[in-house]
Protein backbone atom coordinates (compact mmCIF):
# COMPACT_ATOMS: atom_id res chain seq x y z
CA UNK A 1 0.00 0.00 0.00
CA UNK A 2 1.33 3.96 -0.84
CA UNK A 3 0.51 6.83 0.16
CA UNK A 4 -1.46 8.68 -2.50
CA UNK A 5 -2.44 12.71 -2.38
CA UNK A 6 -6.06 12.62 -4.09
CA UNK A 7 -7.32 16.35 -3.57
CA UNK A 8 -6.42 19.38 -1.12
CA UNK A 9 -8.60 19.46 1.88
CA UNK A 10 -10.69 22.72 0.84
CA UNK A 11 -12.30 20.51 -2.48
CA UNK A 12 -13.73 18.14 -0.39
CA UNK A 13 -15.84 20.39 1.53
CA UNK A 14 -18.34 18.68 4.55
CA UNK A 15 -21.05 16.59 2.94
CA UNK A 16 -19.18 16.59 -0.47
CA UNK A 17 -17.43 13.67 -2.08
CA UNK A 18 -15.00 13.48 -4.36
CA UNK A 19 -14.44 10.66 -7.07
CA UNK A 20 -10.61 9.43 -7.43
CA UNK A 21 -8.66 7.13 -9.21
CA UNK A 22 -5.89 5.76 -7.50
CA UNK A 23 -3.67 3.35 -8.97
CA UNK A 24 -6.35 2.13 -11.78
CA UNK A 25 -9.34 1.70 -9.03
CA UNK A 26 -11.78 4.18 -8.60
CA UNK A 27 -12.12 5.27 -4.90
CA UNK A 28 -14.79 7.87 -3.41
CA UNK A 29 -14.01 10.07 -0.97
CA UNK A 30 -16.48 11.31 1.58
CA UNK A 31 -16.26 14.33 4.11
CA UNK A 32 -18.85 13.72 6.52
CA UNK A 33 -18.20 16.68 9.16
CA UNK A 34 -14.78 17.26 8.45
CA UNK A 35 -13.67 13.72 8.55
CA UNK A 36 -12.60 11.30 5.93
CA UNK A 37 -14.08 8.24 4.63
CA UNK A 38 -12.75 6.84 1.22
CA UNK A 39 -14.53 3.71 -0.14
CA UNK A 40 -14.11 1.62 -3.15
CA UNK A 41 -16.92 3.35 -6.10
CA UNK A 42 -18.02 0.08 -6.92
CA UNK A 43 -20.91 -1.15 -5.32
CA UNK A 44 -20.55 -4.62 -3.60
CA UNK A 45 -24.20 -5.58 -4.92
CA UNK A 46 -23.74 -4.73 -9.09
CA UNK A 47 -21.24 -2.80 -9.69
CA UNK A 48 -23.35 0.65 -9.98
CA UNK A 49 -20.91 3.56 -9.32
CA UNK A 50 -21.58 4.52 -5.61
CA UNK A 51 -20.16 8.44 -6.70
CA UNK A 52 -23.20 8.50 -8.66
CA UNK A 53 -25.80 7.56 -5.56
CA UNK A 54 -27.17 10.31 -3.38
CA UNK A 55 -26.54 10.82 0.12
CA UNK A 56 -29.29 10.14 2.93
CA UNK A 57 -29.73 9.79 6.59
CA UNK A 58 -30.78 6.68 8.17
CA UNK A 59 -34.62 6.18 9.01
CA UNK A 60 -35.16 3.65 11.58
CA UNK A 61 -38.54 1.96 13.15
CA UNK A 62 -38.86 0.67 16.92
CA UNK A 63 -42.22 0.16 15.76
CA UNK A 64 -44.64 0.41 12.83
CA UNK A 65 -46.11 4.24 13.37
CA UNK A 66 -42.61 5.36 14.84
CA UNK A 67 -39.59 6.45 12.71
CA UNK A 68 -36.30 8.28 13.85
CA UNK A 69 -34.41 9.79 11.06
CA UNK A 70 -30.65 10.06 12.45
CA UNK A 71 -27.22 11.09 10.44
CA UNK A 72 -28.04 12.77 7.86
CA UNK A 73 -25.92 12.35 4.48
CA UNK A 74 -23.85 9.88 6.24
CA UNK A 75 -25.55 6.88 4.05
CA UNK A 76 -24.59 6.68 0.35
CA UNK A 77 -27.55 4.73 -1.83
CA UNK A 78 -26.44 3.11 -4.98
CA UNK A 79 -27.93 5.07 -8.29
CA UNK A 80 -28.77 1.74 -9.26
CA UNK A 81 -30.72 -0.74 -7.47
CA UNK A 82 -30.73 1.48 -4.11
CA UNK A 83 -29.19 -0.63 -1.81
CA UNK A 84 -27.95 1.68 1.37
CA UNK A 85 -24.59 1.77 2.54
CA UNK A 86 -22.99 3.55 6.06
CA UNK A 87 -20.20 5.74 4.59
CA UNK A 88 -18.29 5.41 8.01
CA UNK A 89 -18.08 1.18 7.77
CA UNK A 90 -18.85 0.41 4.21
CA UNK A 91 -21.40 -1.59 5.49
CA UNK A 92 -24.83 -2.75 4.13
CA UNK A 93 -27.80 -1.99 5.91
CA UNK A 94 -29.56 -5.08 4.66
CA UNK A 95 -26.93 -7.54 4.57
CA UNK A 96 -23.85 -5.71 6.50
CA UNK A 97 -22.15 -9.60 7.07
CA UNK A 98 -21.61 -9.80 3.20
CA UNK A 99 -22.05 -6.97 1.30
CA UNK A 100 -19.98 -4.42 2.06
CA UNK A 101 -17.59 -2.00 0.54
CA UNK A 102 -13.98 -1.95 0.98
CA UNK A 103 -13.02 0.76 2.70
CA UNK A 104 -9.41 2.38 2.40
CA UNK A 105 -7.41 4.11 5.14
CA UNK A 106 -7.03 7.91 4.79
CA UNK A 107 -5.94 10.79 6.39
CA UNK A 108 -5.14 14.23 6.62
CA UNK A 109 -1.40 15.78 6.57
CA UNK A 110 -0.01 18.71 5.85
CA UNK A 111 1.88 20.00 2.81
CA UNK A 112 5.15 20.33 4.89
CA UNK A 113 5.44 16.85 5.59
CA UNK A 114 4.49 15.68 2.31
CA UNK A 115 6.59 17.15 -0.07
CA UNK A 116 9.50 15.03 1.91
CA UNK A 117 8.01 11.81 0.46
CA UNK A 118 7.20 9.25 -0.12
CA UNK A 119 3.83 10.05 -1.31
CA UNK A 120 2.54 9.71 -4.45
CA UNK A 121 0.61 13.62 -6.09
CA UNK A 122 -0.25 12.54 -10.05
CA UNK A 123 -1.88 15.36 -10.84
CA UNK A 124 -0.77 18.58 -8.28
CA UNK A 125 2.10 20.35 -7.37
CA UNK A 126 1.96 20.45 -3.05
CA UNK A 127 2.17 23.48 -1.62
CA UNK A 128 3.96 23.61 1.95
CA UNK A 129 0.79 25.83 3.25
CA UNK A 130 -2.22 23.50 2.33
CA UNK A 131 -3.52 19.91 3.66
CA UNK A 132 -3.60 17.20 1.97
CA UNK A 133 -6.44 14.30 1.56
CA UNK A 134 -4.33 11.22 1.37
CA UNK A 135 -5.76 7.58 0.79
CA UNK A 136 -3.81 4.32 1.79
CA UNK A 137 -4.62 2.53 -1.37
CA UNK B 1 -14.09 9.78 -14.77
CA UNK B 2 -16.75 7.46 -14.13
CA UNK B 3 -17.27 5.95 -17.00
CA UNK B 4 -13.39 5.84 -17.35
CA UNK B 5 -13.32 3.53 -14.39
CA UNK B 6 -16.05 1.40 -15.39
CA UNK B 7 -14.17 0.74 -18.40
CA UNK B 8 -11.11 -0.95 -16.72
CA UNK B 9 -13.66 -3.42 -15.61
CA UNK B 10 -15.50 -4.37 -18.80
CA UNK B 11 -11.97 -4.67 -20.90
CA UNK B 12 -11.22 -7.28 -18.21
CA UNK B 13 -14.16 -9.50 -18.75
CA UNK B 14 -14.58 -11.41 -22.40
CA UNK B 15 -17.17 -9.80 -24.32
CA UNK B 16 -20.45 -11.31 -25.40
CA UNK B 17 -22.33 -11.18 -27.92
CA UNK B 18 -25.51 -9.69 -25.75
CA UNK B 19 -28.80 -9.42 -27.72
CA UNK B 20 -30.81 -6.54 -24.98
CA UNK B 21 -34.78 -7.29 -24.94
CA UNK B 22 -35.62 -4.60 -22.64
CA UNK B 23 -34.47 -1.34 -22.98
CA UNK B 24 -36.79 2.15 -22.89
CA UNK B 25 -36.19 4.78 -24.87
CA UNK B 26 -37.13 7.72 -23.75
CA UNK B 27 -39.82 10.45 -26.68
CA UNK B 28 -41.17 13.46 -25.13
CA UNK B 29 -44.96 14.17 -26.71
CA UNK B 30 -43.54 16.56 -28.77
CA UNK B 31 -41.37 13.69 -30.59
CA UNK B 32 -44.88 11.75 -31.40
CA UNK B 33 -46.32 15.47 -32.91
CA UNK B 34 -45.55 14.35 -36.84
CA UNK B 35 -47.02 11.68 -36.67
CA UNK B 36 -50.51 12.53 -34.87
CA UNK B 37 -53.21 14.33 -36.61
CA UNK B 38 -53.99 17.92 -35.74
CA UNK B 39 -57.46 16.15 -34.35
CA UNK B 40 -55.33 14.29 -32.15
CA UNK B 41 -52.57 16.47 -31.59
CA UNK B 42 -55.21 18.86 -30.26
CA UNK B 43 -57.08 16.46 -28.23
CA UNK B 44 -53.69 15.80 -26.58
CA UNK B 45 -52.86 19.49 -25.98
CA UNK B 46 -56.59 20.30 -24.61
CA UNK B 47 -57.58 17.02 -22.25
CA UNK B 48 -54.23 15.13 -22.09
CA UNK B 49 -54.13 11.20 -21.41
CA UNK B 50 -56.23 9.24 -19.47
CA UNK B 51 -54.70 6.13 -18.33
CA UNK B 52 -57.12 4.05 -16.09
CA UNK B 53 -55.97 5.38 -12.57
CA UNK B 54 -56.88 8.21 -10.30
CA UNK B 55 -54.31 10.61 -11.49
CA UNK B 56 -54.20 12.38 -14.44
CA UNK B 57 -50.32 12.51 -14.65
CA UNK B 58 -47.74 10.84 -12.88
CA UNK B 59 -48.10 6.91 -11.72
CA UNK B 60 -50.51 5.08 -8.51
CA UNK B 61 -47.03 4.66 -6.84
CA UNK B 62 -43.99 7.16 -6.45
CA UNK B 63 -40.75 5.81 -7.48
CA UNK B 64 -37.94 4.86 -5.84
CA UNK B 65 -35.81 7.36 -7.84
CA UNK B 66 -36.73 10.08 -10.04
CA UNK B 67 -38.39 8.39 -13.58
CA UNK B 68 -37.32 5.03 -11.77
CA UNK B 69 -34.23 5.79 -13.38
CA UNK B 70 -30.61 4.59 -12.81
CA UNK B 71 -29.32 8.20 -11.24
CA UNK B 72 -26.08 8.04 -13.62
CA UNK B 73 -28.74 7.67 -16.90
CA UNK B 74 -29.57 11.09 -16.67
CA UNK B 75 -28.02 12.61 -20.08
CA UNK B 76 -25.53 15.24 -19.59
CA UNK B 77 -26.43 17.38 -21.81
CA UNK B 78 -30.00 17.81 -20.42
CA UNK B 79 -33.16 16.02 -21.21
CA UNK B 80 -34.88 12.53 -19.51
CA UNK B 81 -32.92 9.13 -19.34
CA UNK B 82 -32.26 7.50 -22.64
CA UNK B 83 -33.73 10.55 -24.86
CA UNK B 84 -30.24 11.20 -25.67
CA UNK B 85 -29.15 8.58 -28.77
CA UNK B 86 -25.29 9.60 -28.05
CA UNK B 87 -25.33 9.40 -24.38
CA UNK B 88 -27.36 6.24 -24.68
CA UNK B 89 -24.72 4.55 -26.61
CA UNK B 90 -21.68 5.55 -24.47
CA UNK B 91 -23.51 4.34 -21.50
CA UNK B 92 -25.04 1.44 -22.64
CA UNK B 93 -25.21 0.37 -26.39
CA UNK B 94 -21.49 0.76 -27.41
CA UNK B 95 -20.11 0.37 -23.53
CA UNK B 96 -21.20 -3.62 -23.80
CA UNK B 97 -21.29 -3.93 -26.97
CA UNK B 98 -25.16 -4.85 -27.64
CA UNK B 99 -25.45 -6.20 -30.76
CA UNK B 100 -29.47 -5.63 -30.94
CA UNK B 101 -31.77 -3.95 -28.51
CA UNK B 102 -35.41 -4.07 -28.24
CA UNK B 103 -37.15 -0.91 -27.38
CA UNK B 104 -40.15 -0.66 -25.14
CA UNK B 105 -41.62 2.39 -25.17
CA UNK B 106 -43.71 3.05 -22.11
CA UNK B 107 -45.04 6.83 -22.20
CA UNK B 108 -46.09 8.59 -23.88
CA UNK B 109 -47.35 5.52 -26.25
CA UNK B 110 -51.16 5.85 -25.18
CA UNK B 111 -51.37 2.28 -24.25
CA UNK B 112 -54.22 1.40 -22.17
CA UNK B 113 -55.75 5.18 -22.24
CA UNK B 114 -59.67 5.22 -21.66
CA UNK B 115 -60.27 6.68 -24.50
CA UNK B 116 -59.69 3.88 -27.15
CA UNK B 117 -59.57 5.67 -31.04
CA UNK B 118 -56.71 8.18 -29.21
CA UNK B 119 -54.33 4.95 -27.89
CA UNK B 120 -54.72 4.07 -31.50
CA UNK B 121 -53.24 6.75 -32.41
CA UNK B 122 -50.42 7.17 -30.02
CA UNK B 123 -49.70 3.57 -30.85
CA UNK B 124 -49.16 4.28 -34.50
CA UNK B 125 -47.53 7.44 -33.53
CA UNK B 126 -45.39 5.88 -30.72
CA UNK B 127 -44.18 3.01 -33.52
CA UNK B 128 -43.02 5.49 -36.16
CA UNK B 129 -41.18 7.38 -33.73
CA UNK B 130 -39.69 4.30 -32.53
CA UNK B 131 -38.25 3.60 -36.48
CA UNK B 132 -37.64 7.49 -37.24
CA UNK B 133 -36.45 8.86 -34.13
CA UNK B 134 -34.29 5.56 -33.24
CA UNK B 135 -34.18 2.53 -35.80
CA UNK B 136 -33.11 4.75 -38.60
CA UNK B 137 -30.38 5.88 -36.79
CA UNK B 138 -29.25 3.41 -34.74
CA UNK B 139 -30.11 0.18 -36.18
CA UNK B 140 -29.52 -2.17 -33.48
CA UNK B 141 -32.52 -0.41 -32.13
CA UNK B 142 -35.12 -2.95 -32.64
CA UNK B 143 -39.10 -1.09 -32.28
CA UNK B 144 -42.12 -2.97 -30.35
CA UNK B 145 -45.57 -2.78 -32.37
CA UNK B 146 -47.08 -1.14 -29.92
CA UNK B 147 -50.63 -1.45 -29.69
CA UNK B 148 -53.88 -0.24 -28.03
CA UNK B 149 -54.36 -3.34 -26.30
CA UNK B 150 -57.79 -3.05 -25.06
CA UNK B 151 -59.47 -2.23 -28.12
CA UNK B 152 -58.43 -5.47 -30.26
CA UNK B 153 -59.52 -4.66 -33.37
CA UNK B 154 -57.68 -1.42 -33.45
CA UNK B 155 -54.84 -3.31 -32.29
CA UNK B 156 -55.03 -5.67 -35.29
CA UNK B 157 -54.94 -3.33 -37.21
CA UNK B 158 -51.35 -2.14 -36.14
CA UNK B 159 -50.13 -5.66 -36.45
CA UNK B 160 -50.83 -5.67 -39.80
CA UNK B 161 -49.74 -2.49 -40.70
CA UNK B 162 -46.11 -3.68 -39.79
CA UNK B 163 -46.44 -7.36 -40.41
CA UNK B 164 -43.25 -8.25 -42.28
CA UNK B 165 -41.32 -5.07 -41.29
CA UNK B 166 -37.95 -6.31 -39.56
CA UNK B 167 -37.66 -2.99 -37.82
CA UNK B 168 -40.14 -4.61 -35.49
CA UNK B 169 -39.25 -7.26 -33.27
CA UNK B 170 -42.56 -8.10 -31.02
CA UNK B 171 -46.07 -6.56 -30.51
CA UNK B 172 -45.90 -5.12 -27.10
CA UNK B 173 -48.71 -5.26 -24.33
CA UNK B 174 -48.91 -4.32 -20.75
CA UNK B 175 -49.23 -7.21 -17.75
CA UNK B 176 -52.03 -4.75 -16.16
CA UNK B 177 -55.08 -5.26 -18.65
CA UNK B 178 -58.50 -4.19 -17.86
CA UNK B 179 -59.84 -8.00 -18.33
CA UNK B 180 -57.76 -11.02 -17.86
CA UNK B 181 -55.36 -11.84 -21.50
CA UNK B 182 -56.90 -14.84 -22.09
CA UNK B 183 -60.42 -12.94 -22.71
CA UNK B 184 -62.28 -12.69 -26.20
CA UNK B 185 -61.55 -9.40 -26.47
CA UNK B 186 -57.83 -9.53 -26.77
CA UNK B 187 -57.57 -12.80 -29.35
CA UNK B 188 -57.31 -10.19 -32.41
CA UNK B 189 -54.30 -9.54 -31.12
CA UNK B 190 -53.07 -13.57 -30.88
CA UNK B 191 -54.27 -13.51 -34.32
CA UNK B 192 -52.72 -11.04 -36.01
CA UNK B 193 -49.37 -11.81 -34.00
CA UNK B 194 -49.32 -15.47 -34.91
CA UNK B 195 -50.03 -14.17 -39.12
CA UNK B 196 -47.22 -11.81 -38.77
CA UNK B 197 -45.08 -13.94 -37.37
CA UNK B 198 -44.27 -11.84 -34.06
CA UNK B 199 -43.77 -13.09 -30.55
CA UNK B 200 -46.37 -10.89 -28.32
CA UNK B 201 -43.85 -9.12 -24.92
CA UNK B 202 -45.69 -8.95 -22.19
CA UNK B 203 -44.09 -5.73 -20.23
CA UNK B 204 -44.86 -5.64 -16.73
CA UNK B 205 -46.89 -2.11 -15.58
CA UNK B 206 -49.89 -0.68 -17.24
CA UNK B 207 -52.44 0.60 -15.29
CA UNK B 208 -56.16 -1.70 -15.24
CA UNK B 209 -58.52 0.77 -13.71
CA UNK B 210 -58.45 -2.08 -10.98
CA UNK B 211 -56.17 -2.30 -7.76
CA UNK B 212 -52.96 -3.74 -8.16
CA UNK B 213 -53.60 -6.81 -5.52
CA UNK B 214 -57.56 -8.78 -5.16
CA UNK B 215 -57.71 -7.14 -2.07
CA UNK B 216 -57.48 -3.65 -3.11
CA UNK B 217 -54.60 -1.12 -3.21
CA UNK B 218 -51.67 -2.01 -1.52
CA UNK B 219 -49.99 1.07 0.35
CA UNK B 220 -46.04 0.87 -0.73
CA UNK B 221 -44.31 1.12 -4.26
CA UNK B 222 -42.34 -2.38 -3.14
CA UNK B 223 -46.13 -4.02 -3.07
CA UNK B 224 -46.46 -2.84 -6.80
CA UNK B 225 -43.35 -4.20 -7.84
CA UNK B 226 -43.56 -7.39 -6.46
CA UNK B 227 -47.14 -7.96 -7.35
CA UNK B 228 -46.09 -8.50 -10.84
CA UNK B 229 -45.61 -11.66 -9.89
CA UNK B 230 -49.45 -12.56 -9.17
CA UNK B 231 -50.65 -10.30 -12.11
CA UNK B 232 -48.11 -12.63 -14.32
CA UNK B 233 -49.54 -15.66 -12.76
CA UNK B 234 -53.01 -14.28 -13.55
CA UNK B 235 -52.19 -13.81 -17.03
CA UNK B 236 -50.63 -16.54 -17.98
CA UNK B 237 -53.61 -18.96 -16.04
CA UNK B 238 -55.75 -17.05 -18.03
CA UNK B 239 -54.05 -17.56 -21.53
CA UNK B 240 -54.22 -20.91 -20.63
CA UNK B 241 -57.34 -22.01 -19.17
CA UNK B 242 -59.09 -20.11 -22.05
CA UNK B 243 -57.54 -21.85 -24.77
CA UNK B 244 -55.69 -19.41 -26.30
CA UNK B 245 -52.74 -21.51 -27.37
CA UNK B 246 -55.17 -24.01 -28.54
CA UNK B 247 -56.64 -21.27 -30.94
CA UNK B 248 -52.86 -19.89 -32.10
CA UNK B 249 -50.72 -22.83 -31.70
CA UNK B 250 -48.25 -20.53 -33.19
CA UNK B 251 -48.08 -18.08 -30.68
CA UNK B 252 -45.08 -17.06 -28.29
CA UNK B 253 -45.84 -14.81 -25.05
CA UNK B 254 -42.83 -12.89 -23.88
CA UNK B 255 -43.01 -12.34 -20.44
CA UNK B 256 -40.98 -8.73 -19.64
CA UNK B 257 -39.68 -7.75 -16.35
CA UNK B 258 -41.69 -10.03 -14.53
CA UNK B 259 -39.18 -12.22 -12.75
CA UNK B 260 -39.51 -16.03 -13.30
CA UNK B 261 -39.16 -18.30 -9.53
CA UNK B 262 -43.22 -17.95 -9.61
CA UNK B 263 -43.02 -20.25 -12.84
CA UNK B 264 -42.04 -23.39 -11.83
CA UNK B 265 -44.63 -23.08 -9.11
CA UNK B 266 -47.03 -22.16 -10.78
CA UNK B 267 -46.73 -25.38 -13.69
CA UNK B 268 -46.84 -27.25 -10.61
CA UNK B 269 -50.15 -25.81 -9.00
CA UNK B 270 -51.96 -25.97 -12.48
CA UNK B 271 -51.17 -29.24 -13.19
CA UNK B 272 -52.17 -30.62 -9.95
CA UNK B 273 -55.60 -29.16 -9.97
CA UNK B 274 -55.81 -29.85 -13.10
CA UNK B 275 -55.25 -33.53 -12.88
CA UNK B 276 -58.53 -33.34 -10.71
CA UNK B 277 -60.95 -30.47 -12.83
CA UNK B 278 -60.00 -31.16 -16.49
CA UNK B 279 -62.80 -31.92 -17.49
CA UNK B 280 -64.04 -27.71 -16.56
CA UNK B 281 -61.85 -27.10 -19.74
CA UNK B 282 -61.82 -29.93 -21.81
CA UNK B 283 -60.18 -27.74 -24.46
CA UNK B 284 -56.84 -28.49 -22.99
CA UNK B 285 -55.50 -31.39 -24.72
CA UNK B 286 -52.20 -31.18 -22.74
CA UNK B 287 -51.48 -30.76 -19.25
CA UNK B 288 -51.15 -26.64 -18.34
CA UNK B 289 -47.28 -26.92 -17.82
CA UNK B 290 -47.04 -28.02 -21.03
CA UNK B 291 -48.63 -24.54 -23.12
CA UNK B 292 -46.08 -22.86 -20.15
CA UNK B 293 -42.99 -24.83 -21.85
CA UNK B 294 -44.43 -24.62 -25.44
CA UNK B 295 -45.67 -20.96 -25.45
CA UNK B 296 -43.84 -19.09 -22.67
CA UNK B 297 -40.16 -17.11 -22.79
CA UNK B 298 -39.32 -15.04 -20.13
CA UNK B 299 -36.29 -12.05 -19.45
CA UNK B 300 -33.73 -12.06 -17.30
CA UNK B 301 -34.15 -9.27 -15.54
CA UNK B 302 -35.04 -8.75 -12.65
CA UNK B 303 -33.59 -11.94 -11.73
CA UNK B 304 -34.12 -13.42 -8.35
CA UNK B 305 -31.55 -13.48 -5.84
CA UNK B 306 -31.79 -16.52 -3.82
CA UNK B 307 -29.68 -17.23 -0.83
CA UNK B 308 -28.38 -20.62 -1.66
CA UNK B 309 -27.42 -20.06 -5.78
CA UNK B 310 -28.69 -23.34 -6.72
CA UNK B 311 -32.19 -22.64 -5.43
CA UNK B 312 -31.92 -20.05 -8.54
CA UNK B 313 -30.09 -22.46 -11.05
CA UNK B 314 -33.07 -24.98 -9.95
CA UNK B 315 -35.77 -22.69 -10.82
CA UNK B 316 -33.76 -21.91 -14.19
CA UNK B 317 -33.50 -25.90 -15.07
CA UNK B 318 -37.52 -26.00 -14.99
CA UNK B 319 -38.56 -23.21 -17.05
CA UNK B 320 -35.64 -24.84 -19.45
CA UNK B 321 -32.48 -22.94 -20.80
CA UNK B 322 -33.52 -22.00 -24.07
CA UNK B 323 -36.23 -19.40 -22.25
CA UNK B 324 -34.40 -16.93 -21.02
CA UNK B 325 -33.30 -13.83 -23.02
CA UNK B 326 -31.33 -11.39 -21.45
CA UNK B 327 -32.81 -7.95 -20.30
CA UNK B 328 -31.25 -5.12 -19.07
CA UNK B 329 -33.98 -2.84 -18.55
CA UNK B 330 -31.57 0.36 -19.25
CA UNK B 331 -32.62 3.17 -18.34
CA UNK B 332 -34.37 1.89 -14.71
CA UNK B 333 -33.03 1.66 -11.61
CA UNK B 334 -33.84 -1.89 -11.49
CA UNK B 335 -31.33 -2.31 -14.77
CA UNK B 336 -29.16 -5.40 -15.00
CA UNK B 337 -25.61 -4.94 -15.66
CA UNK B 338 -24.56 -7.45 -18.84
CA UNK B 339 -21.28 -7.74 -16.81
CA UNK B 340 -22.30 -9.12 -13.84
CA UNK B 341 -26.70 -10.31 -14.37
CA UNK B 342 -26.25 -13.76 -14.59
CA UNK B 343 -25.23 -16.73 -11.75
CA UNK B 344 -21.61 -17.45 -12.27
CA UNK B 345 -22.14 -20.61 -11.83
CA UNK B 346 -23.73 -20.93 -15.76
CA UNK B 347 -21.67 -22.73 -18.10
CA UNK B 348 -20.25 -21.13 -21.74
CA UNK B 349 -23.05 -22.79 -23.73
CA UNK B 350 -26.27 -21.55 -21.21
CA UNK B 351 -24.74 -18.14 -21.16
CA UNK B 352 -24.44 -17.95 -24.42
CA UNK B 353 -27.98 -18.96 -25.45
CA UNK B 354 -29.39 -16.65 -22.69
CA UNK B 355 -27.23 -13.56 -23.85
CA UNK B 356 -27.85 -14.11 -27.15
CA UNK B 357 -28.70 -17.52 -28.69
CA UNK B 358 -32.26 -17.78 -27.34
CA UNK B 359 -33.20 -14.35 -28.59
CA UNK B 360 -31.74 -14.36 -31.79
CA UNK B 361 -33.50 -18.57 -32.05
CA UNK B 362 -37.21 -16.65 -31.07
CA UNK B 363 -36.65 -13.31 -33.33
CA UNK B 364 -35.11 -14.32 -36.30
CA UNK B 365 -32.46 -12.09 -36.30
CA UNK B 366 -29.52 -13.09 -38.74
Amino acid sequence: MAGHIVATVDQIPPGQRKLVEVGGRAIVVYNLGGEFFALNNRCPHRGGSLADGIQTGLVESTMPGQYNCSRPGEMVKCPWHGWEFDIRTGKSWCDPSRLRIRQYPVSVRPGSRLVEGPYVAESFPVRLEDDYIVVEA
Amino acid sequence: MNIEARQLLGEQKARATIIDVDIHPKASVEDLRPFLSQRWWDHLQTYGTRGRQGFAKGFPYPKSQPLASRRDSWPPGGGLPASDLDFMRRQHLDFYGIEYAIMNPLSPTGQGDQNDEFSAAMAFAANEFQLEGWNRRDPRLLASVVVAYEDGEAARAEIKRRAGDRRFAHVLLRSRTCELMGKKRYWPIYEAAQEAGFPVGVHVFGTSGRPASNSGWPSFYIEDMTEHASCCQAQVTSLIMEGVFERYPGLKIVMIEAGFAWLPALGWRLDKIWKRLREEVPHLRRSPSEYIRDHLWVSTQPMEETENPEHLLDLMNWVGWDRFMFASDYPHWDFDDPLVALPPALDEARRTKIYSGNARALYRFA
